[in-house]
């Protein structure tokens, strides 16, 4: 370690060692950590690399198996998250951890040591009030958390670290739920931080991350560490071999397309969301069979809505949704099932899957209602147990046995299994909601694969990804949804990202400035 | 008619001061996410061993401090099965019910001395007994207020404190975080499983120390079934106010009301059978609650604790 | 690092089925153990009174026929009550449900025994009797599955409901004027009578054995039961696979309500033949604790229900024979339960003591994925 005074060089977190198992797994191998004052240190893995685990321990919200941990190069035991607090170490998670019906300032001063017994809740809103502007993260304190948009819950949850003075800032995938202007000012955030003398690690899986926010970055892989290097040395390319192992393909093979008839038809659909507030507004799209449309938009303007739309899972206020040609409208989400349309939803684990029975069910649980799985009245095992077998086998699932707990599977192998019971279901339409969000990179070209696959056999695809790289590589066309309306559709050979992320911010096709428009993606 | 109303008011106080305890209690209870069904049980067996532990001591302050143990270990045996062994909440509350029921009766059969064949019913222990603040206790209506025994004007002490301290405290913060969201909570520094633990063996004190008042007080001494199905009607009660300590009061005094209302319109000889209006808070809580969880925008700010019956687990430490 | 042993407290790999079986045995053993030191401190001795109470519940013809006696209604309401908390519906509403039954078993057994044709009069009872539970249980069905209204809570409201109107009914405008000053009806007309089959023993058994094998046929082969399993493990998943939710629940509540209410009507029709004091004593509530006990498995309802009411009937020989209060099988029902909650834990955790040196190996073997 580099002896001298200079602050830049002082190593304020070191993790030496660290292991960590869970049943089944060893989520941390002997990884050393290493964070210096004053930097930005990228934390780059695929998902199961580790990355979150070896964090949370630093959090204090796990603990390790064995390995040390030093702060200010004095030994350390963080038992807690409150033991991690009082060194000054702070995350913010990608699942928000606050109160929904409590006010701002009283998520931010829940569980602070300097807390009186009677809070003065007025002095705290004001200092919280100089806080929101000293790092410009404007929000109001009174107001409850159920009333906030998702940005802005993140500003509360960096504002809840800042109050408590905290000098080490983890934060784990943050942009996920960000606009790219949204975005920039993130970083405009940390940079502030990071001149105060903090020190922040970003956790994420995405190169471009990586190359934007950090001075540093440390690649995982597998639970093992891999690689230290400065971010200015490093190339995107190289990264991701370094995350996976292997040279990897950013461009499948894909075929020209043969298109058919129309099988998806949306003419001026309008819905509401929980709050009452319009979250479609006038979507008129269409997809025909042999055709894959990406969506692209940042998470939040009506993806998820428009998934649901369309399968019966949410009612349309105003507009209809043709399937084959038939009004399909409104209809139970049982009709839609039986016209043929499968769903990959967004939200794997809560609603694609039930954790709790056995993977050979979770494949039967399309098919359960007709022959050959069910007849003459009852249900038959051993012909759900051969269906279950084939589809184990053809999609190469990875599971102990058919009987097994499908909570007890990998996330790639638990989409995999989602995959094959739908696409084997499918007859015409398939909806895929953010179907490699969270996957290796071998499991995301296996689900892009199975996509063209689809395509190749005559079925429209509706594909919704936050993932440019993943709409440019698999769909015919891309579609921008920005607050619930469609700013443009344009063949993807045309697009770049420029275009979309502009597109993806308010702009609509129409408005972009002309040299964009004649640009193609080499 | 002043007599009249001011004599229900008073009735009512006392008929409400036991549900008031174990509202209070239970509300609390609730607010860390537990649903304690074991009320029954708790009030039943603080009822009968606050009696005999009085009967024999001929002190009422052995009394309370028994009943005061006899609920915390009872709640306590609820808290570790359902918080530390994680078991279903609403089998853990039934057979602590189930046991309860049984032990009180086992008690109520076996504990008296041998001149009544060991039974403790029909028995004349030490009560607490009403005494009138000065002045106070002669005002028309109001005066009700103030003609009661010494664990009713503790409920005029324990009601605010309740509410201040769920309100307008750093661990009434907490308490609250931990039944709306005890991952954030555990997250932010906060012993989940701790202030499960306390809130629900306090919430089992103040729920015996209602059936205290009842055999201490209210009835007064012990018989099978005194407390009449309350411990039930406090899982109401805390519903009916929408898990706020001050509005316990008002359901309290509707219940408790309804009974000495019965009996004076009998006595004026209405004719609704006592069972309507007996039924009548029953029904009463299951429009609150369908209105409660309906009204969209009530139930954001109001509304049952979202962790309520459900375990707390941390994966891994 | 060092040499040292780790003791862990951790999630099984998958639910053991040796602990399953094992666990529970244990248990009911712990607490017979716990109830043997209560007795203990009164003066009770613990061996001779479990032997009397298994006398009492099993030693003679007789005996056994009260036990399975007041086993009935716990099969049924258990069996009914199953139903419910396989979709993770919290219905503690069976004891209202079972006493409606038998409020409408009377009531069709009192005033339309009249004008029906004798073999009608007693199906007639038992299937309106089973209709009132079913559309007891109906009413939080709907308010749960159409308006997202807490079950637990409101189901439990109408038990005080159905128990006060029953109440109100057999102490007022149905009560017998010839009945010597105690409340309850006239007693039913011989044609409303249940068939006993031996003693008390009514023919509500036979009716609990085959619900019991319908409902294990159900469970695992029909699509229902497939659909109920869904819902009550992940309920949003189900919506996803165009189950209709509200449709199931409340089928399958009705279904619920219905066999409490038959339940119910055959107390009234095969035991007490009046409508009186004692229908409702905590059968419904009991069921839970039954129908948990066997892990929702038709087929072990049957067999819990019969352990419980052995606990029942023998407490009260025990009172009779010992002089013993009559609440010591009160007693033991509910301490069982104790140590059998705590120990269910043990099917999805347990301890592992973990050597430093064999941490190595857990490396080798977890680099692996998990084989095909």
């Amino acid at each position: 370690m580099n002896s001298s005074q200079n602050r830049q060089s002082r190593p304020i977190v070191e993790m030496r060692g660290i292991t960590k198992h869970f049943p089944g797994v060893l989520a941390n191998d002997h990884v050393d950590f290493t964070l210096y004052e004053g930097e930005v240190l990228a934390l780059l893995g695929e998902n199961g690399a580790g990355k979150s685990t070896l964090m949370n321990i630093l959090a204090g919200l796990y603990r390790q198996d064995s390995g040390e941990i030093h702060i200010d190069t004095k030994p350390v035991s963080i038992q807690s998250p409150r033991d991690a607090s009082v060194l000054g170490i702070g995350m913010v998670h990608q699942n928000f951890m606050l109160v929904s019906t409590m006010t701002v300032a009283e998520n931010i001063v829940l569980g602070t040591r300097s807390l009186s017994f009677v809070p003065d809740m007025e002095c705290i809103r004001t200092r919280i009030r100089a806080l929101s502007k000293r790092y410009g993260l404007q929000v109001d304190p009174g107001a409850y958390i159920w009333q906030l948009s998702v940005g802005e819950q993140q500003r509360v949850e960096i504002l809840k670290l800042l109050y408590r003075d905290v000098r080490i800032l983890i934060l784990d995938e943050p942009t996920a739920v960000l606009t790219p202007q949204e975005s920039e000012e993130l970083n405009k955030v940390i940079t502030q931080m990071i001149g105060e003398g903090k020190s922040a690690v970003f956790i994420t899986h995405k190169m471009e991350e990586v190359m934007t926010f950090s001075n540093r970055v440390q690649v995982l892989r597998k639970g093992k560490p891999v690689t230290v290097k400065k971010t200015s040395a490093t190339n995107p390319q190289e990264l991701a071999r370094l995350m996976v192992g292997r040279e990897v393909l950013f461009r499948l093979d894909k075929g020209p397309s043969q298109l058919g008839h129309v099988v998806l038809d949306i003419q001026g659909v309008h819905t509401i969301d929980d709050r009452g507030y319009p979250a479609l507004r006038g979507i008129d799209l269409q997809i025909r069979s042999g055709e894959i449309l990406g969506i692209a938009g940042v998470a939040g303007n009506g993806q998820r809505q428009l998934a649901e739309a369309i399968t019966g899972l949410r009612h349309v206020e105003q507009g209809r949704v043709l399937i084959n040609g038939k009004d399909l409208t409104n209809r139970a989400p049982l009709e839609i099932i039986r016209a043929g349309v499968s769903h990959i939803p967004a939200d794997r684990i809560s609603m694609g899957i039930v954790g709790n029975m056995s993977v050979a069910h979770n494949l039967a649980m399309k098919g359960y209602r007709k022959p050959p799985l069910f007849q003459v009245g009852v249900l038959r095992p051993r012909r759900i147990l051969n269906f279950a077998l084939r589809l184990i086998s053809l999609f190469q699932i990875s599971t102990p046995r058919p009987q097994t707990e499908v909570k007890f599977l990998s996330g790639g192998n638990i989409q995999k299994t989602i995959l094959a019971r739908e696409i084997d279901a499918c007859r015409g339409l398939l909806i895929a909601g953010y179907p490699s969000r969270g996957l290796d990179v071998g499991a995301t070209e296996a689900v892009r694969k199975r996509l063209l696959e689809q395509r190749e056999a005559g079925n429209a695809i509706l594909l919704i990804s936050e993932d440019l790289e993943e709409l440019y590589t698999i769909s015919d066309r891309i579609a921008v949804l920005y607050e619930g309306r469609i700013m443009g559709i344009i063949p993807s050979h045309r697009t770049t990202t420029h275009m979309l992320g502009l597109m993806m911010a308010g702009v609509e096709y129409g408005s972009l400035p002309e040299e964009l428009k004649t640009n193609t993606t080499s | 008619m002043i007599e009249l109303v001011t004599s229900i008011l008073n009735i009512t106080l006392r008929a409400g001061t036991s549900l008031i305890y174990a509202t209070v209690g239970e509300t609390f209870t609730e607010r860390s996410g537990i649903l304690n069904l074991g009320l029954e049980g708790i009030m039943l067996t603080g009822a009968v061993s606050a009696f005999a532990t009085a009967y024999y001591t001929k002190s009422l302050v052995a009394g309370i401090v028994v009943a005061l143990f006899i609920g915390a270990s009872l709640a306590v045996i609820h808290a570790f099965l359902s918080i530390t062994m994680r078991a279903n909440q609403v089998v853990s509350g039934l057979s602590i019910t189930l046991f309860g029921t049984g032990m009180a009766s086992f008690l109520g059969q076996r504990l008296g001395p041998e001149s009544n064949g060991y039974y403790l019913v029909g028995l004349v222990g030490p009560r607490f007994r009403p005494f009138t603040v000065k002045w106070l206790g002669t005002l028309p209506v109001l005066g009700a207020l103030f003609n009661q025994d010494f664990l009713t004007y503790m409920v005029y002490i324990l009601v605010p404190c309740a509410w201040f301290y769920l309100y307008k405290t750093r661990d009434g913060l907490s308490l609250r975080a931990v039944g709306e969201n005890p991952y954030t909570a555990d997250a932010m520094g906060i012993n989940v499983l701790k202030v499960r633990y306390l809130a629900t063996v306090i919430g089992g004190m103040l729920v015996s120390l209602g059936g205290a008042h009842l055999s201490l007080s209210y009835t007064p001494g012990w018989a099978e079934n005194i407390t009449g199905g309350r411990g039930w009607i406090v899982i109401a009660l805390v519903i009916f106010a929408m898990w706020n300590p001050a509005r316990a009061v008002l359901g309290a005094i509707l219940f408790g009301g309804i009974n000495a209302v019965q009996f004076r319109l009998q006595a004026a000889g209405a004719t609704i059978p006592a069972a309507y209006l007996n039924m009548l808070p029953y029904l009463a809580t299951v429009v609150v609650l369908v209105v409660v969880t309906w009204w969209e925008a009530l139930s954001k700010k109001v509304g049952a604790p979202a962790s309520l019956c459900k375990p707390y687990v941390r994966e891994e430490k | 690092m060092e040499c040292g042993m780790h003791l862990v407290f951790e999630k099984r790999e998958s639910r053991s089925r040796l602990a399953a079986v094992l666990v529970p045995v244990a248990s009911f053993f712990a607490s017979l153990l716990l109830a043997a030191i209560l007795l203990l401190i009164t003066k009770a001795p613990p061996f001779f009174t479990y032997a009397a109470m298994f006398r009492g519940a099993f030693g003679t013809w007789a005996n056994l026929s009260e036990t399975l006696v007041k086993a009935i209604p716990l099969m049924l309401t258990g069996l009914g009550v199953s139903i419910a908390f396989r979709m993770e519906f919290w219905n503690i509403g069976a004891e209202g449900q079972l006493c409606l039954g038998g409020v409408a078993a009377a009531w069709v057994a009192l005033f339309w025994a009249g004008g029906l044709p004798h073999w009608m009069v007693l199906p007639a009872a038992l299937c309106i009797g089973a209709l009132a539970g079913a559309l007891w249980a109906g009413i939080p069905a709907a308010l749960n599955a159409y308006l997202n209204v807490n079950e637990t809570l409101t189901t439990l409201m109408l038990n005080y409901v159905a128990v006060l109107f029953s109440e109100h009914l057999y102490y007022g405008p149905w009560r017998d004027p010839k009945g010597y000053g105690f409340p309850g009806t006239a007693p039913l007309p011989e044609t409303a009578w249940l068939l006993r089959l031996t003693g008390r023993l009514h023919l509500g058994i036979v009716f609990a054995f085959v619900l019991a094998g319908i409902l294990w046929f159900g469970f695992s082969r029909s699509r229902w039961g497939f659909e109920t399993s869904i819902i009550g493990k992940n309920r949003t998943v189900a919506r996803f696979l165009g189950i209709d939710i509200p449709r199931t629940i409340l089928f399958s509540l009705f279904l619920s309500g219905a066999i409490s209410g038959l339940a119910g009507a055959c107390e009234v029709t095969g035991i007490s033949r009046r409508l009186q004091q004692g229908l409702s004593i905590g059968y419904g509530y009991t069921a839970i604790i039954v129908s948990w006990l066997a892990q929702l498995n038709p087929i072990a309802v049957l067999f819990v229900a019969v352990l419980i009411a052995a606990l029942s009937v023998g407490g009260d020989q025990v009172q009779m024979s010992m002089g013993l209060p009559a609440a010591v099988g009160l007693l033991l029902q509910g301490l069982i339960l104790l140590p059998m909650l705590a120990g269910a834990l043990f099917t999805e955790y347990r301890f592992r003591l973990i050597h430093e040196n064999a941490l190595s190996k857990l490396r080798a073997a977890a680099g692996k994925e998990p084989s095909k």
